[in-house]
């Protein structure tokens, strides 16, 4: 019965003579959607790379929906989708296409209404070449929603968006909690993620500095109120 | 790793029979009919050839632990030992162009032999190349423990390719067989050059092993993660 | 100061989906991204022509020698192509890190390593078997068993491949990539571009003593060694 779908203890993780990561150990619970927060460099993303498997961790483990990043890491990454800061997209090939690869390795097909929620639908057929940043970044989205994953992890969405975007991944995520998946949501917009999220959990030089409803996340968190 | 003075006893051991087999072998020994004094090299390349192969098998067996096993121990060695190896490889070629020229009148005759050490030098050299390049310690240990382990299974197609190649000029390769009566040179100069070899490795892999502590992070000081200095 | 353990077994749950769907899954990617960047392609092509007729200009306009070294020529200048070829190759796998991405979903490393090295085959034996009529034309290299040509640029291609995706994949990782993929490349295949050589050779110039089976046979023990354990590592090589 795992009513946790993140569990860390003691994880840590180096980049040369920094630690990225010390000694995090954490919880997020099943169903929830999460804020992660921090400065530039806190270890945000490290973070998020190590849940997904991306990135292994140099001390310290981690459960992610009861399996071990180490040891069972197909499992994770069979439940787990994961938006980061680069695409994942090939820039020669198009929109429809770069879906339809990540579909045949999943073992399904792409629908194509899946561009259309994301607001991609009259690009579909376009080389990512041409894409902007927010449209590339709506695409990347496309392709975790494809995954239909039970956690979620999200490295800084609202980045290139634009006020629609926005909308749309405030949407996202009101349907992935409906679902009953868990989010974990790297970002800077505190404010927005007080809203949006039950849980915080603010990360500093790569320690878990806090953690708590997100409601009463500490006002002066830095990165407060950049964005609107 | 280890603090000991073995190395040094090793390889200053190696060292004295190394002098020892080649004043004898280049001075004192007898004449060979044939070739005269130039055969004299064989005294020196016969087990400079013998460790250069032996080093390179010693550096596969460091990549497959370090690939199998992990810990910055098999990795400093396979350093050390693709170093060594390259310098091996490097005297071997040197060796055979002076033994060459004056017997053939050219510098290389693509013995066989000689071209397989001349392709793993390229080889070697690039992975010691390779590892120059890679920032992250993790995967400079990797990618050189899988790039050894692919250099060192080619070395038997090398061979044998080379050696299809070259087999319709027959040109003599350099003389494998050493008369009888020479033979304690030989092998005092092996021993010689096998010590030397196991003391300069290791002390190399110190070295690296030093600079793999001194690239790393200090560790946290909560104490949860713990260096184990393992070797 | 520990470095993690080497090894760990993450087998199991995602493997189930079979390895021939995803070995033809990425098979297909990499073929249509080949077909989508073919301008490339053909800007490989001219460097390779551009090679052979420089290596003439090197010999000097003797017909018998020309035509003596055109295997040589030939496959020289497919292997220097080849590094650029392969390079490519995985120059869209790491600008967004897609790479990365298809193997989070997860797909399986190794379907990921065939598939690329099988593409780059196909391409290599295009460009090889387009170099031909250049050196019919420049070297007066001609053979008439084609189909024996055909299946020496195949095998000769398929050994370029194997180490050359598996360590492309490497090198796309660093920087100073486009000096350390040939520097790494060029000693190892060395038994391949002899083999290669000389069975093309005999097609050329005639084999009265029927080397041509042993010279085959050395290039598909060298693909099948290399075949197999690339494969093998490669999971080593793009895994953190």
């Amino acid at each position: 019965m795992a009513t946790l779908a993140v569990e860390t203890r003691g994880l840590s993780r180096r980049y040369g003579r920094r630690w990225a990561l010390a000694d995090v150990s954490l919880e997020v619970p099943a169903g929830s959607v999460t804020m992660l927060a921090g400065r530039n460099g806190s270890g945000k993303s490290t973070l998020l790379r190590v849940l997904a498997t991306a990135l292994r961790a140099d001390h310290g483990e981690a459960l992610v929906l009861g399996h071990d990043v180490r040891r069972e890491r197909d499992a994770v990454r069979l439940k787990v989708a994961l938006l980061a800061h680069q695409s994942f997209l090939y820039e020669a090939l198009t929109a429809r296409e770069n879906l339809q690869v990540a579909a045949s390795f999943l073992g399904r097909d792409a629908e194509g209404a899946l561009l259309e929620r994301v607001g991609l639908g009259t690009r579909a057929d376009d080389p990512v070449a041409s894409f902007s940043a927010g449209m590339r970044k709506r695409l990347s989205l496309a392709r975790v929603l494809l995954q239909q994953a039970e956690l979620v992890l999200l490295d800084e969405p609202y980045g290139e968006l634009d006020p629609p975007g926005f909308a749309l991944l405030d949407g996202v995520i009101g349907e992935l909690r409906q679902r009953g998946a868990t989010v974990v949501m790297a970002t800077h917009l505190v404010d927005r993620g007080r809203l949006l999220c039950d849980r915080a959990l603010l990360l500093e030089e790569g320690r878990l500095a806090w953690s708590g409803p997100a409601r009463e996340m500490p006002a002066e968190a830095p990165g407060g109120s950049a964005h609107a | 790793m280890g603090n000991s003075r073995w190395p040094f006893v090793t390889a200053g051991l190696g060292l004295a029979l190394l002098v020892w087999g080649s004043v004898w072998g280049l001075f004192y020994a007898p004449r060979e009919v044939y070739m005269g004094d130039v055969q004299r090299i064989m005294y020196v390349h016969v087990p400079t050839a013998w460790n250069a192969m032996l080093v390179l098998t010693f550096a596969f067996a460091c990549a497959v632990l370090s690939l199998l096993r992990g810990g910055w121990g098999w990795d400093a060695r396979l350093e050390a030992a693709v170093e060594g190896g390259v310098v091996l490889s490097a005297l071997l070629c040197t060796q055979g162009s002076i033994w060459a020229r004056p017997t053939w009148g050219v510098w290389w005759d693509w013995d066989p032999r000689l071209t397989t050490t001349a392709v793993l030098l390229f080889a070697f050299a690039g992975i010691l190349a390779l590892r120059g390049f890679v920032d992250d310690p993790v995967k400079r240990a990797v990618w050189t423990a899988v790039a050894v382990v692919i250099a060192y299974v080619d070395v038997p197609l090398v061979y044998f390719s080379v050696r299809w190649w070259n087999s319709l000029h027959q040109l003599q390769s350099t003389p494998e067989t050493v008369s009888r009566a020479f033979h304690w040179p030989l092998r005092i100069n092996a021993f010689g050059v096998l010590f030397l070899m196991i003391g300069l490795v290791e002390l190399r892999a110190r070295l690296a092993w030093q600079r793999r502590a001194a690239e790393s992070a200090p560790p946290l000081p909560s104490g949860v993660a713990v260096a184990t200095g393992r070797l | 100061m520990e470095r993690p353990g080497a090894r760990d077994a993450g087998r199991g749950a995602g493997r189930e989906r079979s390895r021939l769907s995803g070995f033809l899954a990425a098979l297909r990617k990499d073929l249509l991204l080949q077909w989508r960047t073919r301008a490339q392609f053909v800007a490989v092509f001219v460097f390779g022509a551009t090679a052979l007729l420089l290596f003439s200009f090197a010999i000097g306009p003797d017909a018998a020698a020309l035509r003596q070294h055109s295997a040589g020529f030939l496959w020289l200048g497919l292997l220097l192509s080849s590094t650029l070829a392969l390079a490519d190759s995985f120059e869209s796998e790491v600008q967004h890190r897609a790479l990365e991405g298809l193997l989070l979903l997860p797909a399986d490393p190794r379907a990921l390593y065939y598939g690329k090295a099988l593409a780059n085959v196909l391409q290599l034996t295009v460009l090889g078997v387009g170099l031909v009529p250049v050196i019919v034309v420049l070297y007066d290299a001609f053979t008439a068993r084609i189909p024996a040509l055909l299946a020496i640029i195949v095998l000769g291609a398929a050994g370029l491949s194997a180490p050359g995706t598996l360590y492309s994949a490497m090198t796309a990782q660093m920087r100073a990539r486009n000096t350390l993929l040939p520097l790494l490349l060029f000693p190892l295949v060395v038994p391949a571009l002899l083999a290669a050589v000389k069975s093309t050779s005999l097609l050329i110039l005639g084999d009265p003593m029927g080397q041509l089976t042993s010279w085959v046979a050395l290039l598909v023990a060298f693909d099948a060694v290399y075949w197999s354990l690339c494969g093998l590592v490669f999971e080593r090589v793009v895994e953190d």
